[in-house]
């Protein structure tokens, strides 16, 4: 008594012509679930693309990377924020040379100024950092070299350019070699970094230069302090332990007993990339609610629509069950009729959902990043969505009595 | 599904005893049937009669198993229908009887074929879609539509749509045909028309079942039942005087079968079937 493949597919042509026949009520009706479909392929294209455009900035951080900053310091009872930064090169040295777990270490003092070489001239930031900047920012030199240990020990007036400081200030190419002033000291340019592009707060990091911090503190800024450690453990797996040996040297360092305040923040690459997920999960799961609301809909637009087409068609009905349809063929050919427009209407919204990233992208000049999970997920949704409100409207049809349906105007 | 039982016999497609079927209303009890008998051979062209509210819709309800007395039996090509279940009823429609309604009720913007193919779709024959179109269209030749396989219900005259449903009917090559006012939204040649298709698929050997309330449609017929109250009320056979061109129409026997200003009987005439 099973309904066999060669019915069923009779049963299917039959809905299929039914929404053929109704052209332009079935396209108002797939209309929700095309929106709702074309919605959640194209938000989660978007979202998906930044937080990959997001995690790419991190990685491009460097590895097992660790920022150290000056945190809160403690004065007389108050506890405040202060400009005042109390790390200074040699925390940066003493890390170095007690910490197990760190690899390389890297003073960071900044000072912002007024560029000039030549005729013309930029406004930028100047960072002194050590020699291990490179290796734990990840980032090479594309053009001639980066500043030697000696350069730092006797505060030569070195720098290396950013892709971009060089781009303004030598748009010929021939920056290495040339000399330039920075808060008029003149600087000879040894090396230009790689281009690296912009960071999470979309600040171009190609705009900065960089030189020795023992020459920047003294040439430029005129204190003993800095403003941060750039820090790289051994490995992923010693970022904890080397936070721990960290902290623990500056607590010495800096006289805080163990149970008070640091008066440094550490901040590791994971720290970063977690908060970051944190931020596009959350964003995922607001554009997605918002998705599967208009799916919702859609699919009560289908059941709408499908009560409608019901009793429009109870003569139909019960034609059908006076020459020998069972319920159970009624059923399946309203159920089919509602999967029917779920799955063309999905199958149009995955073409919208496909090409709308796309317009994203090009005009609103966002990453997007269409995953084919997203895709299967909104059609397999879509498509179950025909059966769960196809369902109840399908039912009232195969109950209907055929006498009565026969007799209904 | 019920089985023909052996000891009906074979020439009898509609074996009904002490039908009767009540209708709950609320409170009230509306008594439709108040014990029906009828037996119909096969061959037989009956044309069943009686003024609304007889009784006669619900009697082809349940002689076209679209309904379930409420007791008694029936028993249709030797089969106990009487009891079973409405998907069984459902089976038993499709493979045992051809309905023809009196608003044609094809389905609109479908082909003629696909129309006509419909039970076949429903039924338990397996057929490829090659061949139930070839039935469809041998259908349709039957009831001289060749040529108009591809027409649209609307693109054909009331009197081609019928002949559609009549071949819609015939298609699964049913025990009966049932026909229920075939002619009520047809005009008298139209009728006349419809009506000799009838009678030339009993010619053929087909058992038809017509509901009607026009005489001289059932005048065409081979026996009339009257139903009237509930009961058949006058079981009359006719003497057939057609397929005479040039003779007059069945003027006389039409007054001796329909004698509708004689009293109603005071016991329901029982069924006399010439065997």
């Amino acid at each position: 008594m099973k309904v066999s493949a060669l019915r069923l597919w009779n049963i299917t042509k039959v809905g299929l012509m039914a929404i053929s026949r109704n052209k332009m009520r079935s396209l108002l009706t797939m209309l929700g679930i095309i929106i709702g479909v074309g919605c959640v392929i194209t938000m989660v294209a978007v979202g998906t693309g930044a937080s990959s455009s997001i995690q790419d900035t991190i990685n491009s951080l460097g590895t097992n990377f660790i920022m150290l900053f000056p945190g809160a310091a403690t004065t007389g009872g108050a506890r405040m924020f202060t400009d005042q930064s109390r790390i200074t090169p040699e925390d940066a040295d003493a890390i170095k040379a007690e910490c197990p777990a760190v690899a390389y270490v890297s003073p960071g003092a900044r000072t912002n100024a007024q560029i000039v070489a030549g005729e013309l001239n930029w406004g930028t930031q100047v960072w002194g950092v050590g020699v291990d900047w490179p290796n734990i920012r990840a980032w090479n030199v594309a053009d001639g070299d980066f500043f030697t240990d000696v350069d730092v020990r006797t505060s030569s007036k070195v720098c290396v350019l950013g892709a971009t400081v060089a781009q303004n200030l030598f748009p010929n190419g021939d920056a290495v070699g040339s000399s330039i002033r920075i808060k008029k000291v003149p600087f000879k340019v040894v090396g230009v970094l790689e281009r690296k592009g912009g960071n999470m707060m979309g600040q171009d990091q190609d705009d900065q230069i960089v030189a020795p911090y023992t020459t920047v503190m003294k040439q430029l800024l005129g204190s003993p302090r800095i403003n941060m450690i750039y820090i790289s453990a051994r490995s992923a797996a010693d970022v904890k332990e080397a936070e721990n040996e960290i902290d623990a040297l500056m607590r010495q360092r800096h006289r805080i007993p163990p149970g008070q305040e640091s008066d440094i923040n550490m901040r590791s690459q994971e720290e970063i990339a977690s908060t970051s997920e944190q931020t596009s999960k959350t964003l995922s799961i607001l554009l997605g609610s918002a998705a599967a609301i208009s799916l919702l809909v859609g699919g009560i637009g289908i059941m709408n629509i499908m009560l409608v087409s019901v009793t429009e068609r109870t003569r139909e009905i019960g034609i059908r069950l006076a020459i020998g349809a069972k319920g159970r063929h009624v059923l399946i050919q309203f159920l089919l009729e509602a999967m029917a427009l779920s799955i063309v209407g999905g199958a149009i919204g995955v073409g919208l959902g496909l090409f709308a990233p796309y317009l994203v992208t090009r005009f609103a000049g966002m990453p997007t990043q269409v995953s084919t999970g997203s895709v299967a997920l909104a059609f397999g949704f879509a498509a179950a969505i025909g059966v769960f409100f196809g369902f109840y409207p399908a039912r009232k049809a195969s109950r209907l009595d055929p006498i009565d349906a026969l007799r209904y105007e | 599904m019920a089985t023909g039982s052996p000891d009906s016999p074979d020439s009898l497609v509609i074996e009904i005893h002490d039908l009767v079927k009540v209708y709950h209303m609320g409170e009230v009890e509306v008594r439709a049937l108040k014990g029906i008998n009828l037996l119909v051979e096969r061959g037989e062209f009956v044309a069943i009669m009686g003024p609304s509210g007889s009784g006669k819709s619900t009697l082809m309800n349940i002689v076209g198993c679209l309904d379930r007395p409420t007791s008694g039996t029936y028993r249709l090509d030797g089969i106990d229908v009487s009891r079973l279940d409405r998907d069984q009823r459902a089976e038993i429609r499709n493979a045992k009887i051809g309905f023809v309604f009196q608003s044609f009720n094809l389905l609109a913007r479908t082909r003629a074929t696909e129309n006509v193919e419909l039970p076949l779709l429903y039924g338990n024959l397996g057929l490829s879609a090659a061949e139930r179109d070839r039935r469809a269209r041998q259908a349709l030749a039957r009831v001289g539509l060749a040529g108009r396989e591809d027409h649209y219900p609307s693109q054909l005259s009331g009197g081609q749509q019928q002949r559609v449903a009549i071949a819609r009917a015939l298609v699964t090559d049913p025990a009966i045909l049932l026909a229920d006012e075939p002619t009520g939204n047809l005009d008298s040649r139209t009728s006349e028309e419809i009506i000799g298709i009838f009678q030339e698929l009993n010619d053929a050997g087909k058992t038809v079942v017509l509901i009607t309330h026009e005489p001289d449609i059932a005048a065409h017929s081979k026996r009339v039942v009257y139903v009237r109250d509930g009961v058949v009320w006058r079981d009359e056979r006719i003497v057939q005087m057609r397929a005479q061109p040039g003779a007059p129409a069945g003027e006389p026997e039409l007054a001796v079968a329909f004698p509708f200003t004689v009293a109603p009987a005071a016991e329901p005439v029982s069924e006399e079937v010439a065997r």
